[in-house]
Order: structure tokens, then sequence, then C-alpha cells
């Protein structure tokens, strides 16, 4: 056990500990984190600072509008209705288009109106926001997503996680989800979780319910090897994010659009660890050498090349 | 993030606590283990005399704290006697008065005997006074002879009357003696004499009354001894001893020349003394010591809150232990729980049902309104209402269960009144959520999880030995916080993230 400890250790391994007690609460200002627990305030945050998210269709804010919705979303074919404070991707509802009076889901089956309007209650009354606080109900744009993991990818949106540390992108993964997470893109919820090289933009290997997979489970489609479009541009969204929030350690969820390319989905100020088994790599030291360049490390350039400098993927045996 | 605040403040807690906790372990002897024990003496004085049909005056002398002696819970037996003490010189005196009184009387007199601790009292220490005797010449001359062969074989004090006590009461006492102890020697005699002698050669001298404690004694007898001020302090010093010092368990009871008891209105009282040896539980013996002591850590003690509040805090001051069990297993060992402090809650109400019991109702109480939620599912209600739903089902299944073990005979099922019902209520809502979203599987690892934590922190808070260590040893708590508060800067792995990221474990290549 104490050997495994040990091995773990000198592989750079974050646990959930290290990653509050040394990175997150000295360097996270608690005043901070409803900038990106309410997606509503991180959406207006980006569109000022002039990142792409997906647009917003409506918000649902009281339970007295909650009849209403249909009527605010008439004029969409597709639409996702998501909590402002939802985590782990719950009480999330992507609709595809409609069958008759009912809506069409991602995962091919129907909703009629009276349990969309069940749902939007229950939303609203906190089910699935963090504390259990009355919660808003956003109404945004489908992104549809760039044909790239297209064979690789169950029903869904895949999306991009990015850890940055003091505005250094020091860990990536593309999440892409399968039948067990019903479409969805949480690692938690069954979703494939492939590391990404920061340097090329190339997925390596691959986790599904923590352990090693080559290939998509549901597709049979390899994972690794996929050449990520735009990977500069992500890059450079994730390296800015640290200006836009404030946090030093944080998540950054970007989506790539057919049409419209990156879109920052949701950030995240806890975000979890399995990125390091996706990685087959910790990421201790690479936050470290981050701590002790930081001082260096003011513009964006700057911080982009150190992270492709010291944080090309490493070959990992066993 | 600087640990060091950390850590000092850690230290500085831990520190106060097992000082203070040393403190009254090693110094005011309080017991670290319930069942330690100390032994007492029970001594009762039977005093009887025949009243002679007038006022009668029966005074006798009390015992009083002593460096190595507490008294504690004296008490009279005398029927229509008027009762009074008073201070009387070194010694305190008790007076039994009746207006008119015939025949054959026995009044009682008794207290209890505890070794002494330091900070239960000591014996106030009188000012030496060197007694003029009144002696005949022949006495004089004789008294003079032995101070005279006493101090040629002398260097201080100390040998000085041991030489003075040999020589009155060796095996042979030296020539002169005899004219001093006349024909009927008794140490009594011996001591009052040699007392006399020492105030003749100017040292302060007198003679102490008491009786040896050891095992039962149906007729304890008195003993005497001496005690000689040495400049500084009284020193005691026995007939036949080669230097000061008391045996262990000699017991003084007063000083001075005076007999044990006096009376006008009876002959001569006839004064029989029993010593009886118990071995009580040390913890009692120190609380009765801490009624007479003016240690503020006795007095201030969580025995001096009336029986209610103590029953209270008895069981308040165990729930840290649980709580610091529950930190341990979440953030060291990492098992998931269904709300924070819902074991720890859980364990405090197995306390009261007992495990088996308490294990059984919990599952039931759970199982049961799961069921119900899982059907509430279906009905699409909203939350606030589906919680209340959930409770108010809750509260009726603890009731009915009450009333089938009531009937069934069986007493610890009435006690599942004890569970917390609101957080039985959220543990449902939170498993019947899991279970939607992440499957059965896993609400019921989470439901397991936190059944076993509450399980061990009954353990933690249920043993006696534990419960006993914090209600009489508060401070330890300090101990307990100053780890749980490094706990909070503890960034090492959690046992469950060795198994998760085992893939991880192997060489970097």
């Amino acid at each position: 056990m104490f050997g495994i400890a040990r091995r773990l250790r000198e592989n750079g391994l974050l646990g959930i500990n290290a990653r509050n007690a040394v990175f997150m609460l000295p360097n996270n200002p608690r005043r901070l984190y409803p900038l990106v627990d309410d997606k509503l305030r991180t959406k207006t945050l980006a569109i000022n600072f002039g990142i792409k998210v997906p647009t917003l269709y409506g918000v649902v804010e009281f339970p007295s509008q909650v009849k209403g919705v249909h009527d605010m979303v008439a004029q969409y074919e597709d639409f996702v209705v998501k909590p402002a404070q939802g985590s782990g991707g719950e009480g999330i509802i992507v609709v595809l288009g409609r069958a008759g009076d009912q809506y069409r889901l991602a995962d091919g089956s129907l909703m009629d109106h009276r349990d969309m309007e069940f749902h939007l209650n229950n939303l609203l009354s906190g089910i699935y926001s963090l504390g259990g606080q009355p919660d808003k109900t956003l109404i945004e744009y489908r992104v549809l997503f760039d044909p790239v993991f297209e064979k690789v990818a169950y029903q869904g949106i895949p999306d991009i996680r990015i850890i940055v540390y003091f505005g250094v992108p020091v860990m990536a993964m593309v999440r892409l989800p399968t039948r067990m997470s019903k479409g969805k893109a949480n690692l938690h919820q069954g979703a494939i979780g492939a590391g990404i090289d920061i340097v090329s933009g190339r997925t390596l290997t691959a986790v599904w319910r923590n352990a090693i997979v080559a290939e998509h489970p549901d597709t049979g489609n390899p994972v690794s090897g996929i050449q990520v479009p735009h990977w500069d541009t992500l890059l450079d969204i994730s390296a800015r994010s640290w200006e836009l929030t404030g946090l030093a350690y944080q998540g950054i969820d970007i989506v790539l659009d057919r049409d419209q390319g990156p879109m920052i989905l949701e950030l995240n100020a806890r975000p979890g660890l399995a990125i390091q088994i996706a990685n087959r790599c910790g990421l201790r030291h690479r936050l470290e050498s981050v701590d002790e360049n930081q001082a260096a490390l003011t513009e964006v350039t700057d911080r982009i090349a150190f992270a492709k400098q010291h944080f090309a993927a490493l070959p990992l045996s066993g | 993030m600087k640990n060091t605040h950390v850590y000092i403040l850690a230290a500085a807690l831990a520190a106060i606590g097992v000082g203070v906790f040393l403190y009254k372990v090693l110094v005011v002897g309080l017991p670290v283990s319930i069942n330690e024990k100390t032994e007492l003496w029970e001594v009762e004085t039977a005093i009887s005399f025949n009243a002679k049909g007038r006022a009668v005056n029966l005074s006798f002398h009390l015992p009083q704290n002593a460096d190595r002696f507490a008294v504690v819970n004296q008490s009279f037996v005398s029927r229509g006697y008027g009762i009074s003490t008073r201070e009387d010189g070194p010694n305190r005196r008790a007076t039994l008065t009746i207006r008119k009184e015939q025949g054959k009387q026995t009044l009682y007199y008794g207290f209890v005997v505890l070794r002494g601790r330091p900070g239960t009292g000591k014996a106030p220490d009188d000012e030496p006074v060197v007694r003029r005797f009144k002696m005949t010449d022949p006495e004089r001359v004789a008294a003079e002879a032995i101070i005279k062969g006493a101090e040629a074989q002398s260097a201080d004090t100390a040998s000085l009357v041991v030489q003075v006590l040999k020589r009155l009461s060796g095996a042979q006492p030296t020539r002169p003696a005899p004219k001093l102890l006349g024909h009927k020697v008794t140490t009594r005699k011996t001591m009052a004499i040699a007392a006399k002698i020492l105030g003749l050669a100017r040292l302060p001298a007198r003679t102490v009354h008491g009786i040896a404690l050891g095992l039962d004694r149906r007729h304890a007898q008195f003993e005497h001894w001496l005690e000689v001020h040495d400049g500084d302090k009284w020193v005691p010093f026995r007939a036949d001893a080669d230097g000061p010092g008391l045996a262990p368990d000699q017991f003084a009871w007063w000083r001075g020349p005076a007999p044990f008891a006096q009376i006008t209105g009876g002959d001569l009282p006839q004064v029989v003394t029993t010593v009886n040896r118990v071995r009580n539980a040390t913890l009692q013996v120190v609380r009765s010591l801490g009624e007479s002591a003016k240690d503020p850590l006795l007095t201030w003690s969580l025995y001096s809150l009336p029986l209610q509040t103590q029953l209270v805090f008895r069981l308040l001051l165990v729930v840290p232990l649980g709580v610091f069990l529950l930190v341990v297993l979440r953030n060291v060992v990492g098992i998931k729980t269904f709300g924070t402090f819902m074991p720890v809650l859980i364990a405090l109400a197995f306390r009261e049902t007992g495990l088996a019991w308490g294990i059984m109702l919990f599952t039931v109480v759970v199982a049961g309104g799961l069921l119900v939620r899982l059907y509430l599912e279906h009905l699409k209600l909203l939350l606030v209402p589906r919680l209340g739903a959930v409770l108010i089902v809750v509260i009726m299944l603890m009731a009915v269960l009450s009333l089938i073990s009531h009937k069934l005979g069986i007493v610890s099922g009435l006690s599942v009144a004890l569970f917390p019902m609101v957080i039985l209520t959220m543990t449902i809502e939170r498993m019947s959520v899991v279970w939607d979203e992440r499957g059965a599987a896993e609400s019921l690892k989470e439901g397991l999880g936190s059944l076993i934590v509450a399980v061990l922190s009954f353990f933690a808070m249920s043993a006696d030995a534990i419960e006993h260590l914090v209600f009489v040893f508060p401070e330890l708590l300090l101990v307990l916080l100053a780890v749980t508060v490094l706990l909070g800067r503890y960034s090492g792995y959690r046992l469950t993230e060795l198994a998760r990221f085992r893939v991880l474990g192997g060489k970097q290549g």
C-alpha cells in the first residue's frame, strides 16, 4: 500500500486533499466562486471578454415563467436546457427537435410538455444546484459539434477540459460521451476521457471508468491520435481564462462548434482529477513548475510558450 | 500558504490539553481509568458513659486535615445532644451537651480518612511555643542529667530528640529516667515527659495522639508520639525510632497533654474506635476531596454541574470523537457518506437503541422511505412538498415501528423515536437522487459507506473508558481539535485514491 503511495508520489499524482489544500484553497479566493458556479454570470463575463459562448436563448427564473417556456423556444428547432448552478452535467436536457407535441431528446427519447415543466420546476427549486439553493434555468444554443469527434462520440457533445493554473494550461483532455453516460460528457457518468498533448493537440490514451481503453466502447473507433482542430485558439482561450475570473486554479470546458469554432461551455473551480488518468501523468510536478516560474509568466504568449516547452506528453510505461 | 501558523496553533492547543491533563492525572490524582480504585478508611468512635441525672457536657477532639491525610464526611450520632465545635490551640474540639440525662449513654462520631493529595488542604502550622512545665527539684535534676547526656551524644535537633527518647524509653532506661517516669511506664507518659525535658532545653515540643489506619481494626488503640519544632516546621518522632518520621499509616488525631474526652455530669467515658478499610472508585474519592478543596481544577469540573446537565454533557462530549473519526474516514481513507455529519448523528441514535437494533431500525426506516420516495418520483412532485411528504412518511414509519415493537415486547424498538428524522429524510432524498442518476449500485454503496462510518463512530462514542476520559478530562478535546486542525492541512493521498489511480503507479518511462 505504501509502495503504491510512494510510486504515485514519484509520478506526481495529485490527490484531492493536495488539490484542495495546496493549490485551490490558497489561490482561489472564495468570493470569486460565484463567477464560475453561476453559468449565467460566466457567460456574461466571457462575452464582455470577447470569448465565444453558446448563444443564450432565454432564462427561466421563476416558477410562474415555466409554462411560458414552450413559447420561448418555439422559434428554435433545437436547444439545450441547463441549470445555471448545476454541477457534474446533471439536469441538462438536449433537445434535438419536435415530434408532434413532444420534444425529441438527444438520447432518442421523447419528453412531453408536462415532463419538461416538471423538470424546470425541479431545477428551479435547486435539486441540481451545488448547495441546494434555488436556481435559474438557461436555455441556449445547441452546439453542433465539429465532425472531428463524430466517430468517437455517442450522441451528446464532446468537450475539451483544460486545467489552467495561473493562466498556464497545464493539462488537457477531451471527454467523449458514451451510451453509458447517456450522451453526457462527464467521466463519472461513464464518458470517456482522452488525454491531449498540450504541444500538438493530439489525443493520447483514453480512460473509461478508471480503466485505460484504446477504442470507443460504442463505436469501436480508436480514440487516440486525433488532432484537435483550432488547438492554438483553445490554448489562447484557456490561458486568458485566468484574467477572466481571477481564479488561479480552474478547469475550463470548451466545445468545438462546426460553424463557430471553439466556445467556452463552462468554467469549473473544482475540476476533477481523472484527467491525470486520461493523460497517464500526474498534475503535481506541472503545477509546481508553474509555481516556481509564476513571476515571469505575466503575458498570455509567455504562458502558452511555457506550457508547450515544459508539458509535452511523456510516454508512460506500465 | 505557510503551514507554520497551523502547526503553531496545533502545537499550542495540544500543549495546553496535554498539560492540563497531566496535571490532573499526576498532581490532582484524577483516575485515567474508570475502574481505578483507591483505599480509604471509615473510622468510627463510640463514646459510652453513665449519665448521672444532671446536665451532661462531653467534649472530645476531632481530627483535622493534614499533609498526609484528608478527613471527610464527618458525622455525629447523638440523639438529643446539642453539638458545637471550636478551635482549641492546634486542635478542634466538639462539645456535646444535654440539659438532663440519666443512665448508659453511647454517642458515635464517624469520619472517613483519605490519603491526602496536594491541593486538598493542610493543617494550619501553628506558632511554636516553648512551654514551661512545672517540675519538682528532683525531677528537674533528673531531666537536666538526661539533656546533658543527650546533648553530648548528638549533633543537631533531630539527634538530640532521638537521644532523649532513647534515654527515656530504651530497653533499659538510663539511671535518671525512672525518677521522671515513675513505676507505671506508658508511651503516653514517656512522650509527655520527653516534651517537658525538651522544653527545658528550649525546644518547642508537644505530644501527638492518633491511630494506625492500616487494615481493619475493631479496637484501635491510640498511639502517641512526639512533635518537635525544628525552627521551620513540626517534625514527628516515634518513641522507638532512630530518626524523625512516622509509619505511613499513622494518623494524627489531636495534640497536647489533654485527654481525648472530658466530661462533666457523667462517669469516665469509655472510648472504642473501629477502623474499616475500604477500596472505593478513585473518581468518587477525588470528587469528595474536591468538595472540601479550593483547587479550581476540581471545583470547575463538569461534576459541579446539576446532574441533568451532566448527562447532557456526557453525550455532547463524545460527539467530537465521532466527528474526528468522520474527518479521518472521509479525508484520509476517502469513504463517501451521505451528508457531512449524518453518520455521527445516526451513531448518537445507536447509543440509545443499541447497535444491532439501531442498524435494523435505520435500515427499515431508510428502505421504507426510499420505496415511498421512488414511488413519489412518478407523481412528479415539486422538491419541497416531496421532502415534506417523505418526512411525514418517515415519522409515521417510526411511529408504526414503535407500536409493533411495543406489542412484541421489544423495548429497544421504542427508541426508534430517537433517530434524527430530518437527517433521515435528507438521506433518503439524496439516496434516491443518486439512485436515479448514477444507479442503484452507487447509491447503495454510499448508503453502506454512511452506515459503516456510523457504526465505527458508534464504537468510538460508546466506549465507557472514552466517555469517562473526555468527561473527567475535557481538555483532551483540545488535543483532538489540534489534530483536526492539522488534518485540515493534510495534503496526502486518500486510501481510496490509491486504488483509483493505481494505473498511474507504474515507473515513469
